[in-house]
């Protein structure tokens, strides 16, 4: 097991290297010029050329490739082409925002979605299965941004009990969680019903395999063979369905942080977008990956520890 | 329906899972039902099912024949509405977000546009990208899976690597990063969603390879002297196609979602075409006072999601034997 998360660990230096190289020359492929962006396009040529010299664009890419990489070593960031921030400090401000509202959406969508797949499964084909379905049908054919708004539109305006738009402070508990309640709810919904669907699928293919009839016919109780026997062989797709998820929410909170204009990492993707400033963009989508690739590596680590065959 | 079956002929059929009809032998003639025959009761036998597929034809019908594009093409005019009752690019200034009447059954938009006819032609967009994208995606990201999976060694590593890296990129951050260096338009937006969804399906074909190829009758077909690709053709690749394919239907829905994300983001199908996910990032400026402008739009993606969702619910029962008898 060491070994197997040693040699995981490795191979995420590698991916995290590919990552970073890809965002730098996505970046600098993306139509138009940085410095032009910066400077509005009524800016002087000397203006431009000015900045381009001072951002370093006028270097040979390989340098500059080089010079991208060991300032993110350093722990720098650069600064915003828009606003002249920090930009490490802009994000420092934001990312608690993004990391509480992904991970209550998971905590939401996992002990709802999970028993749910379960309880549907057990009793596939009966009323409870149908409703179960249809709601998990219903919470994956609204958009994630769609369903922050129906949401909002009850629990912040038809019955007020929590605030509609914001992210609260985050050093008074009350507040942040009041506002994370809403956004945290719409992404964990959206979560839950694919969960559910997938739990489902995968329960009822092993609670009809032939373990699971000896395991009943030893006489042991529903709830042992289910959750001892029959879960356990279910979750590598469920745990595959969940580290999936995980990343695709960080994605989602790009747009319930719009809807409920709460600070975060997706508005700053956004603003940084709408408003061409590349270091910002560079920087986020940097933050984004890594993210993503740390929830990959923990998806494959519990992996193996549901299946124990899959560490080789 | 049965055919007479010559018993000479029974050594060609494949009775895995046909063993199970096979009638008495006193019977004068063996009776098979073809599997593909079975498949296709079991299919609609499902009501779910059914109505998925009536769902999705009518989505399809709508797309189709909003306008008479294929009379014009042979008359060599434009093409003029045929399902949808207005041009929906024709704005009526005076009637801006007018709410749902007789003459306008789902109201007029912030430019006084028809809404009913704009959703009618912006299927077209919704469901050529859901489709496209998740071929594009699916086949790419499960021949991946499959064979990183199935083989094993460097080329498991450096497949997986190479998912773990697309991966890297939430759908919508991957589904921008395409776009910002593409350029927007429908081609680069299948594209794109296409892009992100590959190596989806990558890891669980690959996570489901793992467990399958660790089965016995794998083990058995090797030591039998099978080669790698009959085996994972023969035995790996129909023990994992359920799940794939009821991804298959969640991302359909999902590469809608992405398109519906992209264009609430201002990202999509350029303006003036009609695209759902475009409509209601109009309608959500006006959603106190007009809530009909994203109403109805998020209604038709919904219809549209959940036409897959059961469709692909059925095909899954179809394909899984454990699950037929």
């Amino acid at each position: 097991m060491a070994r197997y998360l040693a040699s995981r660990l490795l191979l995420a230096i590698p991916t995290v290297l590919a990552v970073l190289t890809l965002v730098f020359f996505v970046v600098r492929v993306i139509p138009g010029d940085p410095a032009t962006a910066a400077l509005g396009d009524y800016a002087s040529q000397e203006a431009v050329e000015a900045l381009r010299e001072r951002m370093g664009l006028n270097e040979p890419i390989i340098v500059q490739y080089f010079n991208f990489l060991a300032d993110l070593l350093r722990g720098d960031l650069g600064t915003s082409m828009i606003t002249g921030k920090e930009i490490s400090e802009l994000v420092r401000q934001v990312l608690p925002y993004t990391l509480e509202l992904t991970f209550t959406s998971i905590i939401v969508g996992t002990l709802l979605g999970v028993p749910i797949g379960i309880f549907s499964a057990q009793r596939a084909n009966t009323t409870a299965d149908y409703i179960g379905r249809v709601l998990s049908l219903a919470g994956l054919s609204v958009p994630a941004f769609y369903l922050g708004i129906l949401i909002m539109l009850l629990f912040a305006v038809k019955i007020p009990i929590f605030p509609a738009v914001g992210g609260g402070d985050l050093t008074d508990w009350k507040s942040n969680l009041s506002h994370l309640a809403l956004p945290a709810l719409t992404l964990g919904l959206i979560m839950t019903a694919s969960v559910t669907r997938l739990t489902r699928s995968a329960m009822l293919n092993v609670l009809r395999d032939d373990y699971v009839r000896t395991a009943r016919a030893k006489g042991l109780s529903e709830r042992v063979v289910t959750l001892r026997h029959a879960l356990r062989a279910a979750l590598v797709p469920i745990v595959s369905i969940i580290g999936i998820w995980a990343a695709s929410l960080v994605a989602d909170s790009v747009l319930t942080e719009t809807v409920f204009a709460r600070p975060g990492l997706g508005k700053m993707l956004v603003g940084s977008i709408m408003q061409r400033d590349y270091t910002a963009l560079q920087s986020v989508m940097v933050i984004y990956a890594l993210f993503v690739v740390g929830i990959n590596l923990i998806t494959d680590v519990i992996y193996s520890i549901v299946d124990p065959r899959i560490t080789h | 329906m049965s055919d007479n079956i010559d018993p000479g002929k029974i050594d060609k059929l494949d009775l895995g899972i046909d063993s199970q009809v096979l009638e008495p032998l006193d019977v004068p003639a063996i009776r098979i039902r073809s599997q593909r025959k079975r498949l296709w009761q079991t299919f609609i036998r499902n009501r779910p099912a059914i109505l998925g597929l009536f769902l999705m034809l009518i989505v399809l019908f709508t797309a189709i024949f909003a306008d008479d594009w294929f009379i014009a093409i042979f008359q060599g005019r434009d093409p003029q509405p045929l399902l949808a009752p207005y041009d929906p690019l024709l704005q009526d200034p005076t009637n801006r977000l007018a709410p749902p009447s007789r003459e306008h059954w789902m109201g007029l938009d912030s430019y006084g546009r028809d809404q009913m006819s704009r959703i009618i032609y912006g299927s077209r967009v919704s469901l050529l990208v859901g489709v496209a994208a998740v071929l594009i995606g699916g086949i790419s990201g499960a021949l991946m899976g499959l064979t990183g999976g199935y083989q094993g060694g460097k080329t498991e590593n450096f497949l997986m690597r190479a998912t773990d890296v697309l991966m890297a990129f939430p759908s919508l951050i991957m589904g921008l990063m395409v776009l910002a260096v593409l350029g927007g338009g429908l081609f680069n937006m299948i594209l794109a969603i296409g892009i992100v969804l590959a190596p989806t399906f990558a890891r669980v074909a690959h996570g489901s390879t793992l467990t399958v190829k660790e089965n016995e009758y794998v083990e058995a077909a090797r030591s039998i002297g099978s080669g790698n690709f009959r085996i994972a053709r023969v035995h790996v690749l129909p023990n994992i196609t359920s799940e794939l394919i009821v991804l298959a239907s969640i991302w359909i829905a999902t590469a809608i979602r992405v398109e519906a994300n992209l264009s609430f983001i201002g990202l999509g199908v350029s303006p003036p075409t009609p695209a759902w996910g475009s409509m209601i990032r109009d309608g959500t400026k006006y959603l106190f006072d007009a809530p009909w402008v994203s109403f109805f739009p998020g209604m038709a993606i919904l219809i549209t999601v959940l036409a897959f969702n059961l469709l692909g619910d059925g095909l899954r029962d179809v394909f899984d034997p454990k699950l037929q008898h």
